[in-house]
């Protein structure tokens, strides 16, 4: 985790400053005391009411160190403030410019709703915890140890007083620590499963009553609802045992204090007023070793967070820009050239392409399908380098895409992706997304090949309608024919459709292939299709299989000579679509 | 001696400030507090006679460790005035320790009877809150079986999941935390300020002017650090969710080279939040200091006005060793009381929201029932049927038809056409408006629900599998099925393949969410599930997108096999079902705008025409 303690460095000034503060509010928690003994002290030696001056002048002497202490607390309030959110400011910063420079290599293995946790929920949890530490952790031991050799000071032989409380407040905590945390891990899970067993109730309530199953769900639930109950009984009865456990040690040991104190008193090792200094000083250790379990207990869970986030840090993005680019020229004609291709993902033996090659033209379609697992989504993937080929080698107008800069070979190709997701802004910022500074009217055109036209005119604030975050404010078709669009406003010269029309009604597909067609002749289109209607016209389909290419050639050619594309087929259209007869 | 509040049971701090001295936030606000409250103290009815010892335990529990400080304080006390003595007369310091054993012994018994107390009253308060929530939910789960599907359709899972953990989560651990809170905090009020009222008033003018000091300090920056902590909060929203939408989209955010504009607005974001975040941090953390402040202002101001009066004979050592002790704990129960409004509203707030859930209406009761016959020929007869998921907007408009035993329906349309408002009719999911839906004769609305269901298999596009096993998924509407029967319906699913070569065979522990199984696996699960439940008729959902071409093959096969020889509807997508149907309806908008066969269909040149030739004609 060394790589999360270089953030702290600009700060080193600041904890320097945190300790000495940390010092000041010791030094008065443990030095309040003794004026409170001279004072006792004083009244019970005083001969006459007369002797009131030392009182006062204790008094304000106690006042000053008070306004010193609290000056000390707020200044370690505002240096802990500034610490623990600008260093996790920083660390947030790294990891979010990290993460954004990964491939998809890098989201496959930590899995996107794992890196969004990291980057959030675990920031939170380390910001918490600093805080927290940077309160308690100098503090609890200074005042500890302070006040266990103030106490010595006063009573070397009344010590053991202070070690017995703490002894005992260590093993009540210790208890308490092993008999109830591993059951807080299992508290979860069953929080857990009553949540998803609810959801499994409404999310399957057709299913449910369509096989009058109502009854089975209820005594599942039942099961563990009952379980759950069972088991935070328990943890709560140990639990609720810490407060009077707590209050008891405190008061005996207050008790303690006095009454063996009577018989330091008597053989003069101990002066009346100082009964009262250790008394505090044996409730402040206690105080002490409290803050410090807490310490103790916050600091595995922060680490967990830690741990994670330096995982992140730690990974290198495995696919980086070249070290001596290629550039390519300003406007490209779009060949895409397979060369012997080969892909695996990272860790993993399975090849999920081999062998690939095929060349897709300007000017032309060029499809691929198959089955699901076939590998027709990586061979796109492939393409604007979100994965890097494990063999062979990929080609635009015949310069490798490994040596040109992703973001230059990125600004020439439009990616529809299978799942249409749009982000929070407008019509207008989605569509113009690979192109921010795109006029209207470029916006509307693209719209308009997209089919998006009409239901966008029929927005209220057409263009500038709000998209709600994930686009949860269109329907499915909607948010396809905007990412769509967004493909088109970017103007590049290849297209890549990953299945993209089939959130499409059919009557909308057709318009839409036929606008391509017309509005983009020079373009160069390779598309992932499941519907054989949705291709059938394509110069060039390939048929992929588990990976290999078994058949290329366009419709007429391979319904005669590729099985598996027959297959398919057979099973979407009948023998007069399917132009056999 | 502060006592120290330890947190309540599987209290999770939400990301607020530090201070811990307010509920985080703006608290909700329940609409009516009294009434919510009476229907929570019906749920404690049940417990009245443990509530009293409840309330007798902390009594007891609360006097005693009231008691405590100020008997401390006679033996301090015992100790001193044997010195004086020692030093008034110059005589050698005689302590009388067989008194001061006495009240050590006393003193043990009031902790020992104290603490012993204070923990019965946590024991049964516990089990009563777990019981209380025990109920809820067992309620709520109730309550999901017995409401009607428009329910659900009209509201978020996500939402009535919250009721079941969170809001009876805080419904529970609030009542345990404030029902004894208010006992406990009054009477250690009152005994306080009366004790330190009997030691000296004095002091207890001292000890009071410190309050009002507190409150207005704390009131001032609480209304300060507020502002800052609700725009750390809108900004830990913002930022939350731009993290989420970029790494939920990463691809998109490559291949459009959006990757340093992301950057941009992320460090936009984190500015503000960290501008935000420091300074609610600060002014909240401020709150501790500041109290202890206070407090040790009203510490000095009792050492000096206290050792005054001692000086003057008027009050002895010990109490003012006691009356430092009762100021010390005099602050906890107030901030508890002060705090307990905010908490009972949030425990109002909860419950409320639990409460409208209860309450919503539930299905119809059935009563006078007709029994469905046994042998069900699969006559379906809609007549005159009028619908509307809103009864003033009806979407299907005096509708008829006629379908004979073991005819196929298939219903086609555009996506969004509504095509499964059949399916909800058929079921009985919804109740129609107005007409009748007759099988074999017998109206559907005359029938047990479950009744309905029974006659009619389902397979869905949109899969459902419970936590458990694959045969018990299978099984699911024939919980008696014996493996043989389990298998053989596997294998007329074509799912017997697959199964196999997973981990378990048929024990393989499938969840809503585990991605062990593809999409159309799971399909073909759900219809191995409708063949062994071997229903006389039958609705099916024809695979679209998500499955790849072999596997909807494979399910094609095994739903032509299950609906052979039934009475089926179809909401189609292949081209070969639509036109084999015997009866095709044509869905636009919601409502059924044409029925009939392919070829009548086409010779009408209607919708129906429209929709064929824009899919099937060359472009």
């Amino acid at each position: 985790m060394k790589n999360l303690a270089k953030y702290f460095k600009p700060y080193t000034v600041w904890l320097i400053g945190l300790i000495i503060l940390v010092w000041g509010q010791a030094y008065t928690n443990l030095t309040l005391p003794d004026y409170m003994s001279k004072i006792v002290n004083v009244i019970i030696t005083s001969k006459s009411s007369k002797d009131i001056a030392p009182i006062w002048n204790n008094g304000l002497q106690m006042l000053l160190l008070t306004l010193f202490g609290g000056l000390c607390a707020m200044a370690i309030g505002f240096v802990a403030a500034k610490i623990s959110t600008g260093y996790v400011r920083k660390l947030r910063e790294a990891i979010f410019i990290k993460i954004e420079r990964f491939s998809l290599n890098e989201f496959n293995s930590y899995s996107s709703s794992s890196l969004i946790t990291r980057a959030t929920n675990d920031m939170q949890q380390i910001q918490t915890v600093i805080a927290m530490l940077l309160r308690m952790a100098f503090l609890a031991p200074f005042m500890g140890v302070g006040s266990i050799i103030k106490a010595h000071q006063l009573s070397p032989s009344m010590s053991w007083i202070v070690y017995a409380a703490i002894g005992a407040l260590v093993a009540l905590i210790i208890m308490l620590f092993f008999v109830v945390i591993p059951k807080f891990t299992i508290i979860q899970k069953l929080v857990d499963k009553l949540s998803l067993q609810t959801r499994e109730m409404l999310t399957g309530v057709r299913v449910i009553r369509a096989y009058n199953n109502d009854d089975r769900q209820q005594a599942k639930f039942n099961q563990t609802n009952l379980e759950s109950t069972r088991l935070n009984i328990f943890v709560n009865r140990v639990m609720m045992l810490m407060q009077p456990a707590m209050t008891l040690i405190m008061g005996l040991a207050s008790m303690a204090v006095v009454w063996y104190g009577a018989y330091m008193i008597k053989s003069h090792n101990l002066q009346v007023g100082n009964l009262l200094a250790l008394m505090q000083y044996v409730m402040q250790t206690i105080m002490a070793f409290l803050m410090i379990s807490i310490v103790f207990i916050m600091v595995p869970r922060a680490a967990v967070s830690l741990r994670r986030v330096s995982e992140i840090l730690g990974t290198e993005p495995s696919i980086s820009d070249p070290i001596s680019p290629v550039h390519l020229a300003k406007e490209i004609r779009g060949t895409v050239e397979f060369h012997d291709v080969d892909f695996g993902y990272k860790g993993s033996k399975q090849q999920v392409l081999s062998h690939i090659s095929f060349t897709a033209e300007p000017g032309q379609t060029t499809a691929i399908i198959g089955g699901t697992g076939s590998g027709k989504s990586t061979v796109l993937n492939l393409i604007p380098r979100l994965y890097d080929v494990t063999g062979g080698s990929i080609t635009i107008d015949g310069i490798d895409v490994q040596q040109i800069n992703q973001a230059e070979l990125r600004q020439h190709i439009g990616y529809v992706p299978q799942k249409a997701s749009l982000f929070s802004g407008t019509v207008g910022t989605n569509i113009g997304y690979g192109k921010p500074k795109a006029s209207d009217k470029d916006l509307s055109k693209a719209a308009s090949i997209a089919q998006a036209s009409e239901f966008i005119n029929g927005l209220p604030k057409k263009l500038d309608n709000p998209i709600a975050q994930a686009g949860n404010n269109v329907s499915g078709g909607q948010k396809q024919r905007l990412s769509i669009a967004r493909a088109l406003a970017k103007q590049p010269e290849i297209y890549l459709f990953d299945d993209s029309f089939s959130a499409l009604d059919f009557k909308t597909d057709a318009a839409l292939r036929k606008a391509l067609n017309k509005e983009l002749s020079k373009a160069t289109f390779i598309v992932v299709a499941q519907r054989i209607s949705t291709i059938m016209q394509a110069e060039k389909i390939i048929v992929l299989d588990d990976g290999k290419i078994v058949g290329i050639g366009n419709h007429h050619d391979l319904i005669r000579t590729s099985k598996v594309y027959k297959e398919i087929a057979e099973s979407q259209l009948s023998a007069v679509e399917l132009g056999e007869d | 001696m502060e006592k120290k509040q330890t947190a309540p049971v599987g209290f999770r701090g939400g990301p607020g400030p530090m201070g811990g001295m307010r509920g985080g936030g703006t608290p909700q606000k329940p609409k009516n507090f009294k009434k919510t409250m009476k229907k929570i103290f019906s749920y404690l009815r049940p417990f009245w006679g443990r509530l009293a010892l409840v309330a007798i335990s902390a009594v007891i529990s609360t006097i005693f460790a009231i008691a405590s400080p100020k008997v401390l304080g006679n033996m301090t006390t015992e100790i001193v005035n044997a010195y004086i003595k020692s030093q008034m007369l110059g005589i050698a310091l005689d302590i009388n320790f067989t008194n001061i054993a006495n009240i050590g012994f006393w003193l043990i018994g009031l902790y020992v009877v104290s603490a012993l107390f204070s923990y019965l009253q946590s024991w049964l308060m516990t089990t009563i809150t777990q019981k209380v929530t025990y109920q809820f939910r067992h309620q709520i789960s109730e309550k999901i079986a017995r409401l009607p599907l428009r329910y659900f359709d009209r509201h978020e899972n996500g939402e009535i999941v919250s009721h079941v953990t969170n809001d009876v989560e805080t419904i529970s651990q609030n009542l345990n935390q404030s029902m004894t809170q208010i006992i406990t905090s009054v009477i250690m009020i009152v005994g306080i300020l009366g004790m330190m009222i009997s030691i000296s008033w004095q002091l207890t003018i001292i000890a009071l002017m410190v309050l009002p000091t507190s409150m207005v300090l704390i009131t001032i920056i609480v209304k300060r650090s507020q502002r800052y902590y609700d725009r750390q909060q809108a900004a830990l929203g913002e930022i939350d969710g731009h993290i989420d939408e970029m790494f939920s989209n990463h691809a998109i955010v490559k291949t459009f080279n959006g990757e340093q504009r992301s950057i941009n607005k992320f460090n936009l974001i984190n500015n503000k939040l960290y501008n935000s975040g420091w300074k609610s941090q600060f002014l909240s953390g401020l709150m501790m200091p500041i109290m202890t402040f206070i407090s040790n202002l009203g510490y000095v101001g009792v050492a000096v006005v206290g050792g005054w009066l001692a000086i003057n004979g008027k009050i002895t050592i010990g109490d003012i060793q006691a009356f430092i002790q009762y100021m010390n704990q005099f602050t906890q129960p107030i901030s508890q009381t002060a705090n307990i409004a905010n908490v009972l509203q949030a425990t109002a707030a909860a419950a409320e929201r639990v409460f409208a859930f209860l309450d919503q209406a539930e299905e119809e009761p059935e009563t006078n029932t007709v029994a469905a016959p046994k042998l069900i020929r699969g006559e379906v007869v809609l007549e005159d049927v009028s619908f509307g998921y809103d009864s003033n907007q009806p979407i299907i408009k005096h509708f008829s038809t006629h379908i004979k035993p073991k005819q196929s329906v298939a219903i086609v349309g555009p996506t969004g056409a509504g095509k499964t408002t059949i399916v909800n009719l058929l079921m009985r999911f919804y109740d129609i408006d107005s007409g009748s839906i007759k099988i074999d004769g017998i109206d559907t609305s005359t029938m047990k629900r479950n009744d309905v269901r029974q006659m009619f298999g389902m397979v869905l596009q949109d899969t459902w599998l419970f936590q458990g096993t694959i045969a018990e998924n299978i099984a699911y509407g024939k919980s008696n099925a014996t493996r043989k029967e389990i298998i053989a319906a596997a294998k007329a699913a074509h799912a017997d393949h697959f199964i196999k070569t997973l981990p378990d065979g048929y024990d393989t522990i499938i969840s809503e969410t585990a991605d062990i199984i593809s999409a159309g696996e799971k399909q073909l699960l759900t219809i191995a599930r409708a063949i062994l439940a071997d229903s006389p008729m039958l609705i099916l959902d024809e695979a679209t997108s998500s499955v790849d071409t072999r596997t909807e093959a494979l399910i094609q096969s095994a739903m032509d096999k299950l609906s052979h020889g039934r009475t089926s509807f179809v909401i189609a997508h292949r081209l070969s079902t639509i036109r084999n149907a015997d009866v095709i309806l044509v869905m636009r908008e919601g409502n059924i705008v044409e029925q009939g066969t392919h070829i009548e269909l086409l010779a009408k040149k209607g919708y129906y025409a429209e929709l064929y030739n824009s899919q099937f004609n060359q472009v």
